[in-house]
């Protein structure tokens, strides 16, 4: 182990992670604000809207990732309608392609993720809110999608994770970020050790990261379901005594 | 002019390839799953944090980067090995598919063990003391008892570990393994309508990913036919 090479090379992989960050960042944005009306159209929709999100969402989740990104980066530009688009000068982008292919594919998974939710979430509720005289669009943001949201955290958390390690995959159409550094770096010295275990070691610290930040947000989601006694003894106490 | 531009065969063999190593990658990653999985129920602590590490690790590093430094890093010893026999031994390259099988079955072996850890652990102590009771052996009652419920709860899990390899077995074809993904880059190069080719790598995996969902369903119930049914 050549631990100067590793300590050398950590500024240009850290540039490298700045890149897988916001890739991931970009591609769960876009895939969350795709998601959201994916899965509520995939439950409410008339029969041809929902068999083409069906397709969607079962050719996303059916076929690897590689294979999307390639569609994306060499099979559309092949098509003179794209190239004279307006979209022209971004889709010749690798990372833009990168970041469009991620988000369409996150979002597939999201919106089978938050179908089960919504569906998950109890009939009582909803039921609940139409006898309050809500609309649709009204129960779904005050009452279903917060619950259904929820519910979806832990799958969603498996997601992210799982996000970010994709962005990986970015590397195959020349984006530099942080596998993709590494493996330049490899090329020109030839110590795979070296870069892949410390790229590795850095993938590992921003997952941990993560899983601990979803953990936390879990938490915080449920305080509501908690034990008084957990959270104020003092409180706890007395309402013991009231009864 | 026939759909394939004249890779018909070629892709055909590509997905022959994609099979076998999707294959074999599950036959040696259930020995990587079984070893985990043991080694996180142990009452060794020391073994206990090692299958715990071995998940973490596998879980949390892209595969990608794995088969990169199963790949590469493998040549590199592979080469210092021969080096340190026969000094004047030439810079060895490891093939692609025994360094691609070994990096899918240990990403297989890592998520697969956490699966194979719950099941064992939702076998209902009930079941296991009834087996003693009637005076069980322990190796009688696992291979009777644990072992056909371990693999009910444990079968939807490997499922989805199972078509998540096959989607994976892509990957490989970075380091240059005939596959389909890398068949249908190669025919893109000489043939040019890559849309074309990935398209029918796509349809490739999806029809791979529906066959298997579908067999791992059936295996499902067919694992879960001593189960109660509700009535209806």
């Amino acid at each position: 182990m050549n631990f100067d090479l590793m300590l050398e090379s950590l500024p240009a992989l850290l540039k490298g992670t700045a890149i897988t960050l916001q890739l991931l960042a970009a591609s769960l944005a876009c895939g969350m604000l795709i998601a959201i009306p994916v899965a509520i159209l995939r439950i409410n929709g008339n029969g041809v809207v929902r068999l083409i999100l069906h397709c969607y969402i079962y050719f996303f989740r059916g076929t690897p990732l590689l294979v999307q990104i390639f569609l994306v980066y060499y099979g559309l530009a092949q098509f003179d309608v794209v190239r004279d688009s307006a979209l022209w000068p971004y889709l010749r982008q690798a990372s833009v392609c990168a970041i469009l292919t991620f988000s369409l594919n996150t979002a597939a998974y999201t919106a089978y993720i938050l179908r089960g939710a919504i569906q998950a979430v109890p009939a009582g509720e909803i039921e609940a809110a139409r006898a309050c005289g809500m609309s649709t669009a009204l129960a779904y943001r005050s009452i279903i999608l917060p619950h259904a949201f929820r519910l979806a955290l832990p799958a969603y958390g498996n997601e992210v994770v799982s996000m970010l390690k994709s962005t990986s995959l970015a590397s195959t159409i020349t984006v530099m970020e942080l596998t993709g550094v590494a493996n330049t770096i490899v090329a020109r010295t030839f110590a795979p050790y070296e870069l892949f275990i410390t790229a590795a070691l850095i993938y590992l610290v921003i997952t941990y990261v993560l899983t601990s930040a979803l953990r936390a947000l879990e938490h915080r989601l449920s305080r509501h379901r908690r034990p008084l006694v957990q959270t104020h003894p003092n409180l706890a106490e007395s309402s013991h005594a009231a009864t | 002019m026939d759909f394939f531009l004249g890779w018909g065969t070629q892709i055909a063999f590509g997905l022959l390839v994609t099979i076998e190593v999707a294959v074999l990658s599950l036959l040696l990653g259930f020995v990587w799953a079984m070893l985990g999985a043991l080694a996180q129920l142990s009452s060794n602590a020391f073994l206990r944090g090692l299958g715990r590490g071995f998940a973490v690790v596998v879980r949390g590093t892209p595969e990608l980067l794995i088969i990169l430094i199963v790949y590469f890093g493998g040549t590199v010893a592979l080469t210092a090995l021969m080096k340190a026999i026969r000094p004047d031994a030439a810079y060895v390259e490891i093939p692609a598919l025994p360094a691609g099988v070994f990096a899918l079955s240990l990403v297989f072996g890592g998520y697969a063990s956490e699966v194979l850890r719950g099941a064992f652990l939702a076998i209902p102590r009930g079941e296991v003391e009834a087996a003693q009771a009637f005076g069980m052996s322990s190796l009688t009652s696992f291979i009777h008892i644990r072992l056909p419920l371990m693999w009910r709860y444990a079968l939807p899990g490997l499922g989805n570990n199972w078509i998540s390899l096959i989607k994976d077995t892509s990957l490989i074809s970075i380091v240059g393994l005939e596959e389909i993904m890398r068949v249908s880059s190669m025919a893109t190069s000489v043939a040019g309508d890559p849309f074309r080719f990935y398209v029918i790598a796509a349809f490739a995996y999806l029809i791979l990913t529906i066959v298997n969902t579908s067999a791992v369903d059936a295996l499902e119930r067919w694992a879960a036919r001593g189960e109660r049914k509700l009535a209806q």
